[in-house]
């Protein structure tokens, strides 16, 4: 019986982008109109009532839509990250905290909620202006991590020393919450939790500013990424500035993996468990990996939320809950599969 | 043999019983107490009691006299080496601390187990320790005192309509995230009810709730109150926190400009002063 021949890479591609698209779009269509109490969506659209009358369109503009959107951006970019980085650092166990950055942004948050830190830039919280500039902290020492690979340094160094920063980073963390008082460590607690309550979308226009440049800086990486996997040798051999691109696509990564965390806390395992499952069905190859896993990390995102802002209603769970319950036995279920 | 051993070792604890029956009761008073937690220091003192306290926990700032006592820790990190140095005849621990009680137990210093729950549990409190220390009569009428206040309270409000109150403790400075409001259980709730207020997570089982903003939405509260203290809330950023509540514009409380910001260490600390909080919440919610 004759096997079929595989489809040519562009048809591969617009596959992959219709499948996971739609799914995409489907959860963040659904996601609005599901909640712990039914919005009419009637009422919603319905000019006749006046905004400040109308509880249903406050719901949904208010209190659903900035949110599953909010998914949407920090699912995508955690699990670009988490791509670029596999590929990057040659390590499967890589995710957007391996270098720092995640726990950069922790610290800024953390130490704007213990010092009561009054600085409120665009209409964003201090919490969410502390975490990102902490974030950006982190991706300096991230860059001069990248040029000390420039004086030689193997990919190892890149990862041992993100290993390094991170530990640092966490152990500042632990002094900052060790200074705060009770109320305080709980906020602090509680934002580690993750949060995608964001209120309005003032939050999210300012997160597209540093997304919009990572986006461009991903546009450039899919054919470098498939090289440097295989070897740094080999990507120089077929032409590949390997030096500036490894930079391109650290600091791309580190810049989503600040947005995300400064919108929504380190929310855990999106940035693992998306990519390998996306690379499970459409191989490994990154000009496709790479938009599969920004839909499918925002799907997986929106999803994770609606059970977070359900389950228990009328209270919910925090979201790194239900992506740490769902994504550690997914993860383990990957692990032991490949074995 | 081993028989008679028995026998006898019980009739020894049986005379020794017998021969030595009130001695817990005619043991002297304590006279060096450290009080772990802000609310049993402040009882201390309602009672008269505040001369015998020789150390507070890190977290005590009132009554002023606090202030120049020996600091132990608090209720995570205890400074057990500084306690023990200090030679404490009780201390006062909160009911978690069950590290410093064992520490304690092993050094042989007693203690008295503290937890707060409802507002009668205050004034329960205030007559427990008071009976402790030896100072009953003394604690009853502090405790009667609060409770004459707090009724005076109730009896101001009595009759008129009790808005639906929403009692935030907490929220993102500058934004409505991360908001932590007191639910159905507690001595902050018990206090929100007897001040003439309807609180809109009555039917939670919890002592506190963090709530979305669609949750805010639907409990349509009429009355906003958040309580700020310590240094969380300066005075020119008063304005400006209440109007980030102006993002959810159907809330009753938004529309009539209901939102109420209290800045005060007596929200929060369930002690004697909590007679002040019930007149604060009485007072925003139907005039003074």
């Amino acid at each position: 019986m004759p096997t079929r021949p595989p489809a040519p890479p562009r048809t591969r591609l617009l596959r992959t982008l219709l499948g996971f698209g739609a799914v995409a779009a489907a959860a963040i269509v659904v996601a609005p109109l599901v909640g712990s109490t039914p919005v009419s969506l009637a009422r919603v659209f319905d000019r006749a009532i006046p905004w400040a009358d109308n509880i249903d369109a406050q719901i949904f503009f208010i209190a659903r839509l900035p949110r599953v959107l909010a998914a949407a951006l920090v699912g995508a970019s955690l699990a670009l990250a988490g791509v670029v980085f596999q590929a990057l650092l040659k390590n499967p166990l890589a995710s957007p905290d391996t270098l720092g950055v995640s726990a950069g942004a922790s610290l800024g948050a953390m130490a704007a909620i213990t010092f009561d830190l009054d600085v409120s830039v665009l209409g964003l919280s201090p919490v969410a202006v502390a975490s990102f500039v902490g974030s950006l902290g982190a991706l300096g020492i991230v860059y001069a991590l990248s040029t000390a690979r420039r004086r030689g340094a193997p990919t190892m160094v890149l990862l041992l020393g993100g290993v390094a920063v991170q530990a640092l980073l966490s152990a500042v963390i632990a002094f900052v919450q060790y200074l705060a008082d009770f109320t305080q460590t709980y906020r602090n607690v509680r934002w580690v939790m993750g949060s995608l309550d964001v209120v309005s979308y003032a939050p999210i226009v300012a997160a597209l500013a540093p997304l919009t440049l990572s986006l461009a800086g991903f546009a450039l990486l899919p054919r470098v990424l498939d090289l440097l996997s295989v070897s740094s040798d080999s990507a120089s051999a077929r032409g590949v500035d390997v030096i500036r691109m490894e930079r391109i696509a650290l600091i791309s990564a580190s810049l989503a993996t600040g947005a995300a965390v400064s919108l929504a806390g380190p929310v855990s395992f999106i940035g693992i468990i998306v990519p390998h499952l996306v690379r499970l069905i459409v191989g490994a190859g990154h000009r496709l990996v790479l938009p599969a896993s920004a839909l499918f990390g925002a799907a997986f995102l929106i999803g994770c939320d609606l059970i977070a802002r359900t389950i228990v209603a009328p209270l919910e769970l925090p979201v790194g809950i239900v992506t740490a319950i769902i994504g550690g036995p997914v993860f383990l279920w990957l692990l032991f599969r490949r074995r | 043999m081993s028989r008679r051993i028995v026998v006898a070792a019980v009739l020894l604890v049986v005379s020794c019983a017998v021969a030595f029956p009130a001695r817990a009761q005619t043991a002297p008073p304590p006279r060096r107490i450290v009080s772990m937690i802000p609310a049993t220091t402040e009882m201390l003192f309602a009672m008269g009691a505040g001369d015998r306290v020789v150390g507070v926990s890190n977290y005590d700032h009132y009554p002023p006299e606090v202030e120049r006592l020996t600091r132990v820790g608090g209720l995570a990190d205890p400074n057990v080496e500084r306690l023990l140095a200090m030679k404490p005849d009780l201390v006062v621990v909160y009911a978690s601390q069950q590290e410093l009680k064992a520490q304690l137990t092993r050094a042989g210093i007693p203690f008295y187990d503290y937890v707060h729950r409802g507002l009668p549990d205050i004034t329960g409190t205030m007559r427990s320790l008071g009976t402790r220390i030896g100072e009953a009569a003394a604690a009853d009428a502090a405790a009667r005192r609060v409770e004459a206040q707090l009724e005076a309270v109730r009896a101001r409000v009595a009759g008129r309509p009790t808005p639906r109150t929403l009692l935030v403790f907490g929220r993102e400075a500058g934004t409505l995230r991360q908001i932590n409001a007191s639910a159905g259980v507690g001595f902050l709730h018990d206090l929100l009810v007897l001040a003439g207020g309807t609180d809109v997570l009555a039917d939670i089982g919890r002592q506190s709730a963090m709530l979305s903003t669609e949750m805010v939405l639907l409990r349509a509260p009429d009355a906003i109150i958040e309580l700020h203290y310590g240094q969380s809330l300066a005075a020119e950023n008063v304005e400006r926190e209440r109007r980030v509540w102006d993002a959810l514009g159907s809330v009753p409380a938004v529309r009539s400009r209901r939102i109420y910001l209290l800045t005060g260490d007596e929200f929060v600390i369930p002690g004697p002063r909590i007679v002040r909080a019930a007149e604060q919440f009485a007072d925003v919610l139907h005039g003074r």
